[in-house]
């Protein structure tokens, strides 16, 4: 099965991964569209069901949405490196853009105008946020106690300086006794 | 030794950053404030341009806290330990794992993970409302309620809910407008 990748290969990875990161902004979702168009259309390098499967692995997965979907695409493609490549084409266009911008920031930060316009930007960017919140708040509290546990999660993050780490794990391990509790009983 | 800390930072983040969206928001957030990298306010001009720059929104804020930390450098080291959890353990799942999806303890995990998930984002929309809709500082130092509300912004922040729900456009869109209006009124 050794079989040898070719580095035209890798090189393609590369340049997807790097335009699907170039031209989408606000990845997860955002950037389905533009991935499903060069890698099922384009390349085909899966077909239709394969990709909703990477994406659905790669919501369900620790990580950022794109970053593990890219991964898992350049992994089928071409193993090990070909994983690491596809990873490094889609951060490679915000390393270049975010230092432009940091840069440029600096130099205008102290100016009114500047301050003044992301006074503004600040409001919506709560607002935006909040508006994921509902969406994934619609999904993901269907009862008391998910209900519960997103309030306790709040109120942790908001009002005491512990880690959202513990939050991750103590509602992972909530969420696998609540299944096993339910199995028990059903069975 | 300074940026193998950072390295170790991001990839707690990328680690314990499940459920996509904005996940990574309440984590970096918490990491940053902690050891006084950046201000509140600083944060939030940061979640700002990265979501309306290209690429991911949690790569682009670790590009950036990296490089206000370390410079360019720092950019690079932030995004790799950040995504390197990821591509550790897609490879793993790819490798071992034939029907993620249907493993019972996952769709568990997911139960349980999924509303902390959505409760920690509102945590971190909520910290930022306080520098962006209400003037904290203000407040503590005259002790007037009255100080405590930043009027145009809130009303801002009701005017922008409203049209963010009825007409779906594309974030980036709404960032432009609120910059425009914010050099009129801030």
């Amino acid at each position: 099965m050794a079989e040898k990748i070719k580095a035209s290969i890798l090189w393609q990875l590369y340049i997807v991964f790097f335009r699907v990161g170039f031209f989408t902004i606000g990845g997860g979702y955002a950037m389905l569209p533009m991935l499903r168009k060069e890698v099922v259309e384009k390349y085909k390098w899966a077909t239709d069901d394969e990709m909703m499967d990477y994406f659905a692995i790669g919501q369900s997965t620790p990580g950022i949405i794109a970053i593990n979907t890219s991964t898992f695409i350049g992994y089928k493609k071409a193993g090990v490196l070909g994983a690491i490549v596809s990873t490094l084409g889609m951060v490679t266009p915000s390393w270049i853009i975010i230092i432009s911008i940091a840069i440029f920031f600096e130099q205008f930060a102290d100016n009114q105008i500047v301050q003044s316009a992301f006074s503004g930007i600040r409001v919506v960017v709560v607002v935006l946020i909040l508006n994921a919140v509902v969406k994934m708040g619609k999904k993901s509290i269907t009862n008391w106690i998910s209900a519960a546990i997103a309030v306790a999660a709040f109120l942790i993050i908001f009002l005491t300086a512990l880690s959202p780490i513990y939050v991750v794990i103590g509602s992972a391990l909530i969420g696998v006794l609540m299944y096993a509790t339910k199995r028990e009983v059903t069975e | 030794m300074e940026l193998l800390f950072l390295f170790w930072i991001f990839f707690k983040v990328g680690l314990f950053t499940v459920g996509g969206g904005l996940a990574a928001i309440p984590l970096i957030q918490a990491e940053v404030i902690s050891r006084e990298w950046l201000t509140q306010l600083q944060f939030a001009d940061m979640i700002a341009v990265s979501e309306s720059t290209p690429g991911p929104i949690g790569v682009n804020i670790a590009t950036y806290v990296g490089y206000s930390q370390f410079g360019a450098i720092g950019s690079v080291v932030a995004t790799i330990g950040i995504v390197m959890p990821s591509v550790i353990i897609i490879i793993l799942i790819a490798k071992l794992v034939k029907r993620f999806r249907d493993h019972h303890i996952v769709e568990g995990i997911f139960t349980g993970l999924r509303p902390a998930v959505t409760g920690l984002i509102l945590g971190a929309a909520a910290s930022i409302s306080l520098i962006a809709l209400f003037n904290k500082d203000l407040y503590d130092s005259t002790g007037k309620v009255i100080d405590f509300i930043n009027l145009p912004a809130v009303i801002m922040f009701f005017v922008f809910l409203f049209m963010t729900n009825k007409w779906k456009h594309h974030p980036i869109y709404y960032i432009v407008i609120a910059g425009i209006i914010g050099i009129f009124i801030f």
